[in-house]
């Protein structure tokens, strides 16, 4: 289990083992929970990741939790980032770690979007590995994953 | 505009010039190898008459109120009437809504534009699982009729003009609008407002989503006839070109999507409904963004004028001059403004409204402070009001029209702005319209790679946001913001449940299953979204009809 921890930790002695013995490229899934239709940051974040050599899964807007963990099941994903900037954050990104959760499977969420300072600790709390607010480099958040996440299988 | 003589005379001058700036730029460079615009337009040194040889005065400039338009819509432009301060708003329930309203217009707000939440912009109801932690949140929340007398209590409908961002539910929305009136006995001839209804840039950029492509403009074009017909006021689609550019775009895209998508709404209605194209096209307005890059908006605007006299003239040979003229609404740009040291947006918005009101809006919204953070309070939301004022009434920049006119370089920008654009244009032509470009991601590619462009030129440095990639401070961020309360999700479902209780529903499900039937023919469908309307359906129970009769529409997510 490494989902719900924060980045720097969620890769184990075992997982880094498994990173190492892997032949495949980091998976990762960009998505866009609920109603918000603001996507520019997400495309730019989805882009820059596809330009640092990463596999990336793209949903586009207006996607329900159980899409969205369908999507990260079905396409096998290391990571996924939510983005979300409507004020829907706390329930929708919930909804999505709920769903992780009752699927048993640990994958790590980052999450980035319009989210009041005092909201990041409990979304820490709550299981979101990392929290990206704008103004957040691409370089950061590229090297950020790359460092702290490896590919699973 | 310029003799043989004088440009001779100028260009010996200029290079002369050039050869004594080359020699002291050697020792001291200027600061940077290139100079260039928000859009990354790169930008000369000097502009001189060289620059706009090949303009006409009467031709390309002219006078206000006379095509091509280039300097103003009206005549007397702002010495007639100031722009409108038109703030848009909308928060919570429609009483919150309602009471923001009365406060805007108590403290000077000319027009009212209303802000939506996410659930009535993608035509949900509040007790659909799909808007749930989304009520009230991005805006008010409507579900019937019920919302909208509440919303509009008090608010006179017949002097005040009224400005709806809805799209998908755009017909649902102006209808409430229309039988609110009709019950204060307004007569729809002495109501006036505009509807966004401008679904080809909701596929592009805003994604607020429903049905497919060619039904969304079928029911569009309904609009226009209904308005065309019965509500001679309106303005029914307002062809924007705002969310374009808050997606990323250039001005450029911003300005040639937009003209894009106008000549596809003007088309479908001349060849749907076969009307007569003065009989419309004087009641279409649009919708533009003021970046921060000073004289490159003032040249978009002034372009987009331009620009629009001539498609309407030249591609839909329309007659009567007000067919020909682009009224617009400008908003300052929200992606501009930053998280970080959030007073400083006072100023941007400041120099984006100046751009705009030297562009010659016909109305302004000025973003808050804090509407990167939040829905404004009514602290900044009154900030951004006054900034407004405080243009109008000391600074004197509505003394005369069009200020900006002859200048070399905003002459010599406009043309260029008006050039790239049209290449723009004629790449939609030739793909088969824009119905056919937005099928293939062509527009949706463009503005994705411009935004991926700036996003790594502030990454790199090479595009500066105060606060962010220079001057950054370690902020105590002690900035009040409006936060909704979880008690409006409350209030509104019960609401919605209590009307569902006493409307009558025999009569609900008889209006909705005759707007399924006409939703098979070709009846312009207007008079059934009234008559639901009339009977307290739902926003979502319209709008499932249509899913239901027309598809869904979901995005392909380019990037």
């Amino acid at each position: 289990m490494y989902g719900g921890k924060p980045l720097e930790n969620i890769m184990t002695q075992d997982s880094i083992e498994k990173a190492n013995n892997s032949q495949r490229k980091l998976r990762i899934l960009v998505a866009k929970p609920g109603l918000d239709g603001h996507d520019r940051g997400a495309k730019i974040v989805a882009r820059a990741y596809r330009d640092a050599g990463f596999e990336v899964i793209y949903t586009g807007l207006h996607q329900t939790p159980e899409q969205i963990v369908s999507a990260a099941l079905q396409e096998d994903v290391d990571l996924i980032g939510l983005s979300c900037l409507s004020g829907a954050h706390m329930t929708l990104f919930k909804q999505v770690l709920d769903l992780l959760n009752a699927y048993k499977t640990d994958i790590p969420i980052i999450v980035g979007g319009i989210i009041p300072e005092d909201d990041i600790p409990r979304l820490k709390e709550m299981g979101i590995s990392e929290v990206f607010l704008p103004g957040a480099p691409l370089d950061t958040i590229v090297d950020r994953t790359r460092e702290n996440v490896k590919p699973r299988y | 505009m310029f003799t043989e003589k004088t440009l001779r005379q100028v260009r010996q001058g200029r290079e002369e010039w050039e050869i004594g700036v080359e020699k002291i730029s050697k020792e001291k460079p200027e600061r940077k190898k290139r100079f260039s615009t928000v859009s990354d337009l790169e930008i000369n040194r000097i502009y001189t008459p060289e620059d706009i040889k090949d303009s006409d005065f009467e031709r390309d400039i002219g006078y206000p109120g006379f095509s091509p338009f280039t300097r103003g819509c009206q005549p007397t432009m702002y010495r007639g009437r100031e722009w409108t301060f038109r703030m848009f708003s909308g928060m919570g329930t429609a009483e919150d809504t309602n009471k923001r309203w009365h406060l805007l217009l108590k403290e000077g707000e000319t027009g009212l534009s209303t802000a939506f939440d996410f659930p009535t912009l993608m035509g949900y109801d509040s007790d659909s699982s799909r808007a749930m932690a989304e009520i009230g949140k991005c805006g008010v929340a409507i579900d019937t009729l019920r919302d909208f007398e509440i919303l509009t209590d008090r608010i006179p409908l017949d002097t005040v003009t009224t400005s709806m961002t809805i799209n998908p539910p755009a017909p649902i929305l102006w209808a409430m609008y229309l039988v609110v009136a009709e019950k204060s006995g307004i007569g729809w001839d002495r109501v006036g407002g505009t509807i966004q209804n401008d679904m080809l840039k909701e596929f592009v950029a805003q994604k607020t989503l429903m049905l497919p492509p060619e039904p969304s403009v079928r029911i569009i074009s309904d609009t226009v006839e209904f308005g065309t017909k019965y509500v001679p006021r309106w303005n029914t689609i307002s062809i924007s070109g705002y969310h374009i550019r808050e997606a990323g775009s250039t001005a450029v895209q911003e300005l040639a999507f937009t003209l894009a998508d106008g000549i596809a709404y003007v088309q479908d209605v001349m060849e749907r409904k076969k009307l007569d194209v003065d009989s419309f096209a004087p009641r279409l307005s649009f919708f533009f963004n003021s970046h921060l890059d000073f004289f490159e908006e003032i040249a978009k605007f002034r372009a987009a004028r331009r620009m629009w006299a001539k498609i309407m003239k030249d591609r839909f040979k329309a007659k009567d001059p007000r067919s020909w003229w682009m009224r617009f609404h400008t908003q300052t740009a929200g992606c501009s403004l930053t998280a970080q040291q959030p007073f400083n947006n006072v100023i941007r918005t400041t120099t984006e409204a100046l751009a705009a009101v030297l562009g010659g809006t016909q109305s302004l919204h000025t973003n808050s402070l804090d509407e990167v953070l939040a829905l404004p309070s009514e602290f900044a939301a009154t900030i951004a009001l006054r900034t407004q004022q405080i243009l109008a009434e000391e600074t004197g920049v509505d003394n005369t029209i069009d200020p900006m006119a002859g200048s070399y370089f905003v002459e010599s920008l406009t043309n260029q702005m008006e050039e790239e654009a049209w290449k723009y244009i004629q790449k939609i032509d030739d793909i088969g319209g824009m119905l056919a470009a937005i099928e293939q991601g062509f527009p949706q590619k463009e503005i994705a790679n411009a935004a991926y462009h700036y996003q790594k030129q502030i990454d790199k440095g090479e595009k500066v946001v105060v606060g962010v990639n220079k001057y950054a401070v370690k902020e105590d961020n002690s900035l009040q913001i409006l936060k909704i309360d979880e008690e409006v999700e409350r209030k509104q479902i019960a609401r919605l449940k209590e009307v569902k209780k006493v409307r009558d529903n025999r009569r609900v499900v008889q209006t909705l299953s005759d707007l399924r039937t006409a939703s098979e023919t070709d009846k312009n469908l207007m008079p059934y979204v009234l008559e639901a309307v009339k009977e307290y359906a739902t926003e979502q129970e319209i709008c499932d009809v249509w899913r239901e009769a027309f598809g869904e529409y979901h995005d392909p997510g380019f990037y």
